[in-house]
């Protein structure tokens, strides 16, 4: 009988803490250096943080859950590429706390969305779908219109991600609630749509 | 260069993958001394009589442990895993993705070469070139101009020949590969208020041959060669080279309710249409552009 296989068998706080070591094994090796890298940690060239009305209207996107149906990764597949564009890479998501990669594809993936239709085009297909393509069934938002932009907490937003790292300056703080100004969630969430997936050059 | 801060990271994951790999292979064997005999009690009874047994593993679930060494060794040695180790394979996932695409251009990219020599108004009547251009507009132009290419508001309609910026295959393929802006101002304040804009909308109406009020008409007239001529043309019949539409022909981009023209004409339009040049290439898009001139020459 093994005397090493008592004691841990026998003490529930020694039991806990190697099973815990044998959880983490794979992880320290797959995740713990993924902060230590160069592609994972430094924003590809020309990335900026989000202004202050993408910002909000990323938080619109957040709250109406669009990230349940869109995903925001594009995979090295032939297939994904040539529908959505240059596949995605870890720099272009610096900026983004939390990621919304997403899992699951109900609708098409957003990642490349941004300058691939037109503003007004965002507008009527958010406010209904059906009105651009009858085929789609994406809920309507015609809330988002109609609803001025709260902005009320923009600065303390951009201060915490200061604090992350977000090279937001103080003249860019200050000047975010005049931005923000007049403008309905439509306007932000369109903003936020059009800022996507801009800074890696499409294939071909 | 490495992709790691510090070559620290890359000895950091050897460290535990070996070292990971090597424990198991000190549990398996450390574990199975030949001194563990069949039969032997743990010590734990339960049930007043139901025993654990100290068994040996059975031989085919051990080596199947053992595989799984080996399989992982083999892995690491193969492919890349072991910190910046790039594996004797030199397998990376971009070049995977690499390989997929290349081996696609090499099965279309003659094809494609072939379509694109070809004039587009040819294009037009290949049933192969036509087969792709469906399947491209499907793909990259349905979500705004609609699958039947029959288009929305303010989304043009692609089989009816009526062109904002011109129908010839050049022209086309122009609007594909390096997109257009259609901006109309707003005219509420330059033609007065409402009555202005009710005045211009029933003479914009007059043009498409709708029954009016033709003293507004008239007073609509007015303004109209005042302010709207410029792009529109006398008459209405608009200016393909600024790609303002013709009024005359009763097809409406954001509708023809009295309603719509009114507020087309109070808040202007501010329609866009996407360069593609990027996206797609010359090859797509001169594909494409044979497709769409098809949808509206299909008795040629």
């Amino acid at each position: 009988m093994s005397t090493i296989q008592d004691k841990v068998e026998t003490k529930v706080g020694v039991l806990i803490v190697l099973s815990l070591v044998v959880v983490l094994w794979g992880g320290l090796a797959q995740i713990v250096p993924l902060f230590f890298q160069h592609s994972t940690t430094e924003p590809v060239e020309g990335l900026k943080p989000y202004t202050a009305l993408q910002l909000e209207g990323r938080d619109i996107y957040i709250r109406e859950g669009c990230v349940g149906c869109h995903s925001q990764m594009i995979r090295p597949f032939r297939a994904e590429t040539e529908r959505y564009g240059h596949y995605s890479v870890a720099g272009e998501f610096i900026y983004d706390r939390p990621f919304l990669w997403g899992s699951k594809r109900t609708g098409p993936d957003l990642q490349r969305v941004g300058g691939r239709y037109s503003d007004d085009w965002h507008r009527v297909h958010l406010t209904n779908p059906r009105d651009v393509v009858p085929e789609s069934i994406m809920p309507s938002y015609p809330w988002l219109g109609a609803s001025a932009l709260d902005g009320s907490d923009i600065q303390a937003k951009m201060k915490t991600l200061v604090t992350l790292g977000h090279p937001y300056s103080d003249a860019e703080i200050e000047a975010a609630p005049a931005a923000l100004e007049g403008k309905t969630e439509l306007d932000a969430v369109v903003a936020y749509l059009q800022s996507l997936g801009l800074h890696v050059k499409q294939r071909r | 260069m490495s992709d790691f801060t510090s070559e620290f990271w890359s000895w950091f994951i050897i460290a535990i993958a070996g070292g990971g790999i090597v424990w198991l292979f000190y549990l398996l064997t450390g574990t199975n001394k030949a001194e563990t005999e069949e039969g032997v009690p743990t010590g734990h009874v339960w049930d007043e009589d139901l025993q654990e047994l100290n068994n040996p593993l059975p031989r085919w679930w051990l080596f199947m442990f053992y595989f799984t060494l080996f399989f992982a060794i083999g892995y690491l040695i193969l492919y890349p895993g072991m910190g910046s180790f790039k594996g004797i394979l030199g397998w990376t996932e971009v070049g995977e993705y690499e390989a997929e695409v290349a081996a696609a251009d090499a099965e279309f990219g003659p094809l494609f070469a072939q379509f694109e020599k070809t004039p587009i108004a040819e294009l037009a009547s290949d049933a192969a070139a036509m087969n792709a251009g469906e399947r491209l507009f499907v793909t990259y132009c349905a979500v705004c101009h609609g699958s039947d290419a029959r288009g929305a508001a303010g989304f043009p309609n692609l089989r009816d020949n009526d062109w904002l910026h011109g129908g010839s295959p050049e022209k086309i393929e122009e609007t594909i590969l390096y997109g257009r802006m259609g901006t109309m101002p707003a005219w509420e304040g330059p033609l007065g208020g409402k009555e202005g804009v009710n005045q211009v909308a029933t003479y914009v109406m007059s043009l498409a041959g709708r029954d009016v009020d033709t003293k507004l008409a008239e007073a609509g007239k007015v303004k109209f060669d005042m302010f709207c001529v410029g792009c529109h043309m006398p008459g209405g019949t608009g200016n393909q080279a600024l790609g303002a539409p013709n009024l005359s022909n009763n097809i409406w981009l954001y509708g023809g309710s009295p309603r719509s023209i009114k507020e087309t004409i109070a808040k202007g339009r501010n329609g866009r249409m996407p360069a593609h040049s990027e996206f797609l290439g010359k090859a797509k898009s001169h594909v494409l552009a044979g497709y769409v001139y098809s949808l509206s020459h299909e008795s040629d």
